[in-house]
């Protein structure tokens, strides 16, 4: 191996971000004046280099990008926002809140790729329903009426369709919503898998109601209703690649009547969020940066199943990112905290809701995690893939 | 959860974090190297150093056997996907690792044929299920994975697998021990021996850092009480003037490693005279490739590879966080050109390089966090608890 060459991405990089290359040598503050630590400097460095415009530098879409993580976000910034920028779509809820004749509706979009297409607890039909119920359910809004899109591979067992689609029928008169419009496609063998759904729903706002990550102060309390991560991991148990088996289910359920007791309940709501791909953590963190404030969690007191915490010890897998389909994330005022974990356990879906952590002021823009162990850690988003660990 | 909890117990960490620092000499500095990767993720996601005094500092060690793979090496093992009728297979932790045009992910995304497995069994599976197709697994890791390695070689002999084959780069951890020792920049005061490789190689092989080097060495579990258990014992160690090599991992680690599996590594493979290690160099005798007898499931044997050698980056210094001479924060393009996303050196890539345990977990600063994370306990009942 005498020949050798150069990294031409790396040393790219590197140039690109020449400004912030820390410097060894302290920066030059006058004397009497505190000046941070070399740590605090370099720490301040990279929140700016954070805060920077997100860009896009691959060439080709990677399965990170669609993962929920850092990725996804980077993509969606730099590549949707950056072309469709309007002031609707700026706060990046989970729905748009538009306004119709004085109505105020919320308005979102999913789709469905799930593999396999039926699991314990559900199968993508009523995904593909309940998820876009919590979208609207989460954004304050009553839901109404969803679309339907199929995109179906050459092949795919008409019995498999008719048991999707009775799952979907099923859901939606469980959530009170009606499917109204629709569209079929079929692409050839091997051109997808199987089957794929996309819905879309609009759902009815009360007048007044005024939700969002960003509305977050110190003080506030988090919450989560019930136990995380069942969906995300009774999927990867399903795909039959890891030889591990469980009593999984996934949790999958439409929560527009857990929320709507909540909200009832009047008990000083900021934000709701359904916590699925990218799993709780990755909602926290949407919050502590939208906010500018820190959020504080208990990691004793997030609900995990003994099963889910068992597959993710083997897997290296932290259960705060693992997907829920049915699972509640809200910020509360903490003068309300009692009311609204009553309000929330008053709910069967709600039975298990807990107090998981809460709102500080410092630092801002960070997740922090009391270990049940004792220590501190942040809990950042994802990068992308939760990818096992090998040892 | 059994098996876990009791390993984390807050309560046992307190009254051990008491004995540690009752043990610190007033005034001196203590140094202990934690080898492997896998208690350097532990340190940081169970945030175990706020349990050490000030005076107890953990340096990052070499461990991690995805960061110390050199970039020339991901160039071929993407070369040998690139083959025709190839189906690469390997590790998930290897999918992003970044070699000189790029990673398995971007590769895999321009159209080749890269599968993520759990075991080198599940290679072979996937060499059964297409049998017109070439399926090598890159094989990664120390003397932990070498063993499950060597047995699938076996295995694919026995079944008479012709379509299948190993692009070998496991590593030996002692020369990179060795290395470290030999290193003039590091003063260390003991070492937490890597558990998962001592469930192999036994403790014997470390016997020389505590004779001829002086250096006290305790192997350890990957639980962070196991981790502080070993602190203490390194801590006893040297307040008693010791310097042994000592097991606290007893309930996995044989004190003479596990034969069984050292006999098939034996078989199967045999020590390269050199290798390079990111960050590290070229170490004499430190890594391992198949013997002469398995040549037809040696994927350097089989394919042509391109074997350039890739520079790293100068501004990465991968090699002095590797050697634990810089903390991962120290480095000059740590988390503004070489990040988690778009990570320079190995170090950020796997969750157990230095780099990356340390941006995820600990990118904060200790001192304003105390203030900020634990002014009142919440009060009221919290509900599900864990089982």
């Amino acid at each position: 191996m005498t020949e050798q060459r150069q990294a031409n991405w790396a040393e790219e990089a590197v140039r690109e971000h020449a400004e912030d290359v820390h410097d060894h040598e302290l920066a030059q503050y006058p004397s009497g004046v505190e000046h941070p630590s070399r740590e605090q400097q370099v720490l301040d460095r990279i929140e700016k280099a954070r805060a920077r415009k997100p860009k896009v530098k691959e060439e080709r879409i990677t399965l990170a990008h669609g993962a929920g993580g850092k990725a996804t976000q980077s993509l969606v910034e730099a590549i949707f926002l950056d072309s469709f920028r309007n002031p609707l779509l700026e706060p990046l809820e989970d729905a748009a809140i538009v306004t119709a004749n004085g109505t105020s509706l919320a308005f979102t979009t999913d789709s469905y790729v799930v593999s396999p297409l039926f699991f314990p607890g559900g199968d993508i039909g009523d995904l593909a329903v309940n998820g876009t119920v919590n979208d609207l359910a989460v954004s304050g809004a009553k839901p109404m009426h969803l679309s339907a899109g199929f995109i179906l591979e050459e092949g795919f067992p008409v019995a498999d369709l008719r048991r999707i689609v009775a799952s979907m029928a099923a859901a939606a008169a469980a959530a009170g919503v009606t499917i109204v419009t629709g569209d079929t496609k079929v692409v050839q063998r091997g051109k997808a898998d199987g089957c794929y759904i996309n819905t879309a729903g609009v759902g009815v706002r009360e007048p007044g109601c005024e939700l969002g990550v960003a509305t977050a102060r110190p003080g506030d309390a988090v919450l989560v209703s019930g136990p995380v991560g069942e969906h995300g991991m009774t999927i990867m148990l399903a795909r039959g690649e890891l030889d591990i088996e469980a009593e999984l289910e996934s949790d999958t359920a439409s929560m527009h009547e857990l929320v709507a007791g909540l909200m009832k309940a009047d008990v000083g709501v900021r934000a709701m969020r359904d916590a699925t791909r990218g799993g709780v953590a990755t909602i926290l963190n949407e919050v502590a940066q939208a906010a500018g404030v820190a959020v504080v969690v208990n990691e004793d007191d997030v609900p995990v199943r003994a099963e889910v915490r068992g597959a993710c010890e083997l897997l290296g897998i932290d259960p705060l990112y693992v997907a829920c389909e049915g699972r509640l994330v809200t910020i509360v005022d903490g003068a309300h905290t009692e009311e609204a974990l009553a309000a929330l356990r008053s709910h069967p879906l709600g039975a298990e809701a807990a107090v998981i952590g809460r709102i500080a002021d410092d630092p801002p823009g960070l997740v922090l995690l009391n270990t049940g162990f004792g220590g501190t850690r942040i809990v950042d988003l994802l990068v992308g893939d939760p990818l096992p660990r090998i040892c | 959860m059994r098996f876990v909890d009791e390993y984390r117990d807050a309560e046992k960490a307190r009254a051990l974090s008491a004995k540690i620092a009752g043990l610190c000499e007033p005034g001196r500095q203590y140094k202990f190297m934690e080898v492997c990767g896998g208690h350097t993720h532990t340190i940081y996601k169970h945030g175990l150093e706020d349990y050490l005094p000030e005076s107890v500092t953990l340096v990052h060690g070499p461990g991690c056997p995805v960061c110390v793979i050199p970039m020339g090496r991901v160039d071929d093992a993407i070369a040998l996907a690139e083959q025709p009728d190839v189906i690469m297979t390997s590790f998930g932790d290897m999918m992003r690792v970044p070699g000189g045009r790029g990673s398995f992910f971007d590769s895999k995304a321009a159209g080749t044929d890269i599968r993520m497995v759990y075991s080198p069994l599940d290679a072979l599976k996937v060499a059964r299920q297409n049998p017109d197709k070439h399926v090598v697994f890159m094989a990664i890791g120390f003397e932990t994975t070498a063993p499950s390695t060597a047995m699938t070689v076996l295995r694919a002999e026995a079944e008479g697998i012709e379509n299948f084959s190993i692009f070998c780069n496991h590593v030996t951890i002692i020369p990179a021990i060795k290395a470290i020792l030999d290193s003039p920049d590091l003063r260390l005061d003991g070492f937490i021996g890597p558990g998962h490789v001592s469930t192999v190689i036994g403790c014997r092989p470390y016997e020389f850092i505590a004779s001829e080097h002086g250096k006290p060495l305790v192997t350890a579990g990957f639980e962070p009480l196991d981790i502080l258990q070993s602190v203490y014992m390194l801590l006893v160690q040297l307040a008693e003037g010791r310097s042994e090599v000592e097991n606290q991992y007893g309930r996995v680690v044989p004190w003479d490693g596990n034969q069984v599996a050292l006999k098939a590594v034996g078989e199967v493979m045999e020590l390269r005279p050199y290798f390079e290690w990111r960050g590290l160099g070229f170490i004499s005798h430190s890594a391992l490739r198949m013997r002469e007898k398995f040549a037809s499931f040696d994927a350097e044997r089989h394919f042509d590879l391109p074997g350039v050698r890739v520079a790293d980056p100068k501004a990465c210094q991968c090699g002095e966080v590797l050697k634990g001479v810089l903390k991962p924060w120290e480095c000059k393009v740590f988390g503004t050109a070489c990040t988690p996303e778009t990570p320079i050196g190995t170090c950020m890539v796997s969750s157990e390089g230095a780099c990356a345990a340390y941006y995820n977990f600990g990118r904060f600063s200790r001192e304003r966090v105390r203030q900020a994370s634990r002014p009142e306990p919440v009060t009221i009942e919290t509900g599900a608890r864990r089982e």
